[in-house]
Order: structure tokens, then C-alpha cells, then sequence
């Protein structure tokens, strides 16, 4: 008996039953395809937010005023960050390739037609480069600006759309609070929109002018300026943790702190913030996992449900085919490429709904979706392992029997 | 040829253990057409079994051309049940959602014979039984003598030295009974088929050469019969209508 044989007696007992074939395969589909669609739509929300941290700039260091409660909490002295912090920290911390000071408010944004409620950040020319915006049209805030209070203002592409009603924003005036503010750049859009990590919900101004017409008392604190944050690029990822602990030390002396004391400010590196992101993501991906997992039992289930109520007439098949003349191995041979058969089959076509699912997933935009390979082999292998198991073995038992035992099963 | 010596066979059902043979012996010859009859519970089908190697024996020792058939492996078995026996069933056993060409073939597909020359010893043996109209229908599509008929020519594909039949005529009709008969009788006349049957019906069992008789496990009595009963040879063709009945009449296969 040679192997083409086998497959044809294999394919045949397949063709004829066909149904019971199809529903065994349909079983496989729906396990795989839910693995893959849902596994790839893990690792591709992990990757989006991954590389939406990431582009906020590598060696990025985050200085910011650490959230207090209760009584004594923002604002209470000592726990603001200053602008003399910023100018403190430019003059003694070595390695720093650009430093950003911002300071960030709630202002109420209109132009003749609308009014908004927006996020205001007073910034330094040095802000876009920390955050790797790129300008769509106009120009970013220059040192002019930042020297002569100038009122002027660059939008984030969304924002212009909206406060415009779609005109042409460069060039036109909008109240920021009371004052009137010219924009003179907008942000190129950066196509996905959501969070407000992306430049396209931003309003910025020159910080001086914020402190002198905008933010007003809010943003002093016993005379003098506060700040939200301030941004830090390190020179080298090398320098990263050196500008965190002197950065840390400069606030201390700054704020009269001792070494021990609980520090209001939080210094913190994108590698840690990716740390925590990639532990938030990887239990999403793990959920997803789980949910694929349960689909990938249920289609088992199905696969052996299947298998199981043919056992019947499948054991008097091999009762037979033994009373003809085959041989216990032919027939193993048989079952195991039957099985096979049904698991490529299933296994084929599950990963290539999956894959359709996860594209229509990142077509709707909702989130790009990454088909990896071990998904792919991880999903096909366990749906295959199940059909092959619940395939093979009531035919293994069957085929151990003596055939008139085979044949008389009920 | 075969031969059987102190054949038993016990089954352990609780406590009891049933002697479904008790010490068999007997011999037959090759060429010969021979019944073996007996009330239900007479050991008959086990004997048969056994005989068609589809069961092992408790005991006793058993030939077939000479080999010891006790002694052998399942893959001895398994070539001795494709090149010398051919057994036919009450239930007929056929392969449901396959046509009645590729069951008559199966046999020949574990013999590892090109597909060529399968399908023009599976064509001849339908011819034998009368079917080769209607190879292509699937066995729900025939009624059950025709499939019986199809079961025949499957035991016949590999042209075995001895053609053993479990109560053929069990599920049928008296006349489509007759007409299996008659077949087996045609192979016996004009091939010199060796064939052995199981009935329990005396009228069956006249249409052979010798009739041994079963009971309780073991051999009674054998009879010559001096003048086999001939069966009908050429039945009329069944009607659709008739076709119908026996249909509905047959259990569901395999």
C-alpha cells in the first residue's frame, strides 16, 4: 500500500462525506481565524501605542508637578514647578540636547464663528523639536515671538479645521481669553487622531506672551512663574539616567528638599513610560489571548463533537475496510490523512479569514492590525493538534478492534 | 480447503460464561457448496466469524489451505481476509455515499492493484451478480437485494478460495432471497466456487450439497443432500414500486 493510495482512499471517504467534512473544517476555521484576527489586533494595538509613545521622542526626560490631594495639594508652596526650576536646570545639568518649559492651561479659544474650550501651552521655539511635529503650512514660534510677547499662535491641524470651520486658518485672528492671537503656522496632520499625544489638538503660544496676557495670576506662584512640565531630550539614550538623578538633585536644592523627602515632581524617562505601557498592553494582548483561546476550544469542541458522534459509523467503516483486508496500519494511515486533510484545509482558510478580519479591522481604521507569524503557527498548529487528536483517536480504538466486533458496534 | 478442530469460543457476560462454541470440527473441501444451519443462539454466526477470520477463537486450531490460521499476526490475518475469504453479511455492510463500483473495489485498493485494472475486475465481478447497470448507484439508491448483490460481488472481486455468506438471505424477501441463492449457486456450478452459508431456515439450507447441523455450540448431525434444491435463476426484474418495499424494508448499513 503505497502513500498515494492511502491519500486516495483518504480523499475519497472525505468526498464522501462531505457534510460531516465540512462542518469539521468549518470547526477549525472559526478557531483559527479568531486567534489570528484577535491575536494580530493585540499585537497591533500594543505596536500603535508603542510607537505613539516612541514618537514622542526618544531620550525624552519628563519633568512635571506630581498630582496632589487633599488640603495643601497644587498649589500650596514649594510644590509648584518654577521657571527658575527650568533656568536652574539649563545652567547645571550636563547632556542635555534640547530642554522645552511648558506651561499648560484650560482657555476658552474663539474665533468670530465658534468657541471652544481648548488645552493652551505656553512653549519655547524649542518645544516642536522635542516633539517631532512637523509644520503643514506658515511657520513654528520663533525667538522674536518669545522676545516680544508677540500674540501669535500655531494650531494643530484638527483644531484649525474645527475653530475655522474649515477655512483657511493662516493669517487669522482668534481670541485666546481675552486677547487676539494671529496664527501663524498650523501642524501638518499626522493621520491618527486620537489622544492628545498627536499634534493635531494643539494650540500653542509663545510662553512669555502666555505669562504676560494669558495665564495671568494662575500661573504665578508668590511672584513667581510656574510651569506644567518641562521636556528634556538627553544628547545620547546613554545620559538618560544621569539627567534624571541631577535633575532630581537640582530640584531638591531648588525646593529646600533633603534627600529623604518625597519629591513633588515626577522625572521620569519614555523608557519607563513605555516599560509601563508595554505591561498595560501585553495584559490586553494577553485578554485577547485568552478570548481567542476560548474560541479556539469552542471549535474544538465542535471538531469533537463531530468526530465523536461519527464514531459510530465510523468504527463499523473500519470494521469493514479490516474485513476486506486492511491492515490496522493502513488504516491509521487512512485517518491520520483524512485529519490532515481537514486540518490544512481548516487551517488555510481560518488563517486567511483571520487575516481578512484584521484587514477589514484596520481599513475601518479602528486599529492597524499586525499579522505575525507565530500567531499565524500558533493558531494553525493548536486547531490541527485538536482535529488530529479527536480525529485519530476513536480511530486508533476502532482499529485495534477485531473487525466483527468493529462491525457489530452500536 | 478448511478445517476446524475443538473450536470454542466463551464469552464472560457477569458471572456467566456463555459457550457460544463448544469444541467445533469439521472440514470442507474446495469446490464444495455446504450450509451450516441452526436455531438463533447455536454458535452459528460465531462459527462463521471465526471462519471469515473476523473473530479469534478461545481454543481449538483452524487451517485454511494448509496454513495454521491460529498462529498468525494481524497482518497475516489481514492478507489471508484479502486474498482468501470473502465474506458476505446479513446487514450487506456496504460503504453509505459510495457507489456500488467503489465498494465492489474496496478490497482491491488495499491490495495495492493500479486503479486500471481495479475498476475491470470490480465491472466483471457487478456482471457476475447482475448489477453492471447500476454501478454507479449509491447503495440508499438500490434495494436490498441489489445491494446484497453488490456485497457479493465485493466478496468475489479477489476471487478468494472460499466465499463464506452470515444469513444472506436474513433481510430479505423470500424471492429476492431465492435469487441470492441463485447466484451463489451459479458461482458454485460454473466456478467451482467453494461457498459456505449460515441459515437457520431448512428450505435455504436444502439448496446446498451438505448441511451441517448447530446446536448448542457444537456439530449434531451433518446430511448429504442427495438433490440440492435449484433457486429460481432468472427473477423478474423488480419493479420501482417493489423496489420501494424492500427498501424501506432493509436496516440502515454500516
Amino acid at each position: 500500500m503505497n502513500l498515494l493510495g492511502n491519500i486516495k482512499i483518504a480523499l475519497r471517504a472525505l468526498r464522501a462525506n462531505l457534510l460531516r467534512s465540512s462542518l469539521t473544517v468549518l470547526g477549525i476555521v472559526i478557531g483559527v481565524a479568531a486567534v489570528v484576527a484577535l491575536l494580530s489586533i493585540g499585537r497591533g494595538a500594543t505596536a500603535s501605542i508603542t510607537s505613539r509613545v516612541s514618537s514622542l521622542g526618544s531620550n525624552l526626560v519628563t519633568v512635571s508637578a506630581a498630582f496632589r490631594f487633599g488640603p495643601g495639594g497644587a498649589g500650596s508652596s514649594g510644590s509648584s514647578l518654577l521657571y527658575s526650576d527650568y533656568q536652574t536646570i539649563v545652567s547645571t545639568v550636563p547632556n542635555i540636547a534640547i530642554i522645552a518649559p511648558v506651561y499648560q492651561s484650560n482657555e476658552t479659544v474663539s474665533s468670530s464663528t465658534r468657541s471652544a474650550s481648548y488645552a493652551v501651552m505656553g512653549v519655547t521655539p524649542d518645544y516642536m523639536e522635542v516633539r517631532s511635529y512637523t509644520l503643514g503650512e506658515g511657520r513654528f514660534l520663533n525667538a522674536g515671538d518669545y522676545v516680544a510677547n508677540s500674540p501669535v499662535v500655531v494650531l494643530g491641524s484638527q483644531v484649525a479645521a474645527d475653530i475655522f470651520d474649515g477655512l483657511p486658518p493662516m493669517g487669522r485672528t482668534l481670541k485666546i481669553g481675552n486677547t487676539d492671537f494671529t496664527v501663524v503656522g498650523v501642524f501638518a496632520s499626522s493621520g491618527t487622531s486620537t489622544g492628545t499625544s498627536s499634534g493635531d489638538n494643539v494650540v500653542l503660544i509663545p510662553l512669555s506672551t502666555g505669562y504676560a496676557k494669558v495665564f495671568g495670576s494662575r500661573a504665578s506662584e508668590n511672584g513667581k512663574s510656574t510651569l506644567s512640565s518641562i521636556l528634556i531630550s538627553a544628547s545620547t539614550a546613554d545620559a538618560v539616567d544621569s539627567i534624571i538623578s541631577n535633575v532630581e538633585l537640582t530640584l531638591r536644592s531648588n525646593h529646600s528638599l533633603g534627600l529623604t523627602d518625597t519629591l513633588p515632581f515626577s522625572v521620569s524617562s519614555q523608557a519607563q513610560a513605555l516599560a509601563t505601557l508595554s505591561s498595560i498592553t501585553g495584559t490586553l494582548t494577553a485578554f485577547l489571548g485568552v478570548i481567542a483561546g476560548i474560541s479556539l476550544l469552542v471549535g474544538g469542541i465542535g471538531i469533537m463533537n463531530i468526530e465523536l458522534v461519527s464514531v459510530t459509523e465510523r468504527t463499523r467503516e473500519i470494521g469493514l475496510r479490516k474485513a476486506v483486508g486492511a491492515t490496522q496500519r493502513v488504516i491509521l494511515t487512512q485517518f491520520l490523512i483524512e485529519t490532515m486533510t481537514l486540518a490544512v484545509m481548516g487551517g488555510a482558510l481560518g488563517i486567511a479569514l483571520g487575516w481578512a478580519i484584521a484587514a477589514v479591522v484596520t481599513l475601518l481604521g479602528l486599529i492597524t492590525a499586525k499579522v505575525t507569524i507565530d500567531v499565524v503557527l500558533l493558531a494553525f498548529f493548536s486547531a490541527a493538534l485538536i482535529g488530529l487528536f479527536f480525529g485519530i483517536y476513536p480511530a486508533y480504538q476502532a482499529s485495534k478492534l477485531r473487525p466483527i466486533v468493529a462491525l457489530r458496534y452500536e | 480447503m478448511i478445517e476446524v478442530k475443538d473450536l470454542t469460543k466463551f464469552y464472560q457476560i457477569g458471572d456467566m460464561e456463555v459457550r457460544a462454541l463448544d469444541g467445533v470440527s469439521l472440514k470442507i473441501n474446495d469446490g464444495e457448496m455446504v450450509s451450516i444451519m441452526g436455531p438463533s443462539g447455536s454458535g452459528k454466526s460465531t462459527l462463521m466469524a471465526i471462519l471469515g477470520c473476523l473473530d479469534t477463537p478461545t481454543s481449538g486450531m483452524y487451517w485454511i489451505d494448509g496454513e495454521e490460521v491460529e498462529k498468525m499476526n494481524e497482518n497475516q490475518l489481514a492478507n489471508l481476509r484479502a486474498h482468501k475469504i470473502g465474506f458476505v453479511f446479513q446487514q450487506f455492510n456496504l460503504l453509505p455515499r459510495t457507489d456500488a463500483l467503489e465498494n465492489v473495489m474496496l478490497p482491491l485498493v488495499y491490495d495495492g492493484m493500479p486503479s486500471k485494472e481495479r475498476i475491470e475486475r470490480a465491472k466483471e465481478a457487478l456482471e457476475i451478480v447482475g448489477l453492471a447497470d447500476r454501478m454507479h448507484h449509491h447503495p440508499n439508491q438500490l434495494s436490498g437485494g441489489q445491494q446484497q448483490r453488490v456485497a457479493i460481488a465485493r466478496a468475489l472481486v479477489n476471487q478468494p478460495s472460499i466465499l463464506l455468506a452470515d444469513e444472506p438471505t436474513g433481510n430479505l424477501d423470500s424471492k429476492t432471497g431465492a435469487e441470492i441463492i441463485a447466484i451463489f449457486q451459479k458461482l458454485h456450478r460454473e466456478r467451482h466456487q467453494t461457498v459456505v452459508y449460515v441459515t437457520h431456515d431448512a428450505f435455504t439450507a436444502r439448496h446446498t450439497e451438505r448441511i451441517i447441523h448447530l446446536a448448542d455450540g457444537q456439530v449434531k448431525s451433518e446430511e448429504i443432500v442427495a438433490q440440492p434444491l435449484i433457486a429460481a435463476v432468472s427473477a423478474p426484474r423488480e419493479t420501482d414500486a417493489n423496489k420501494k418495499e424492500t427498501a424501506m424494508k432493509q436496516e440502515a448499513v454500516v
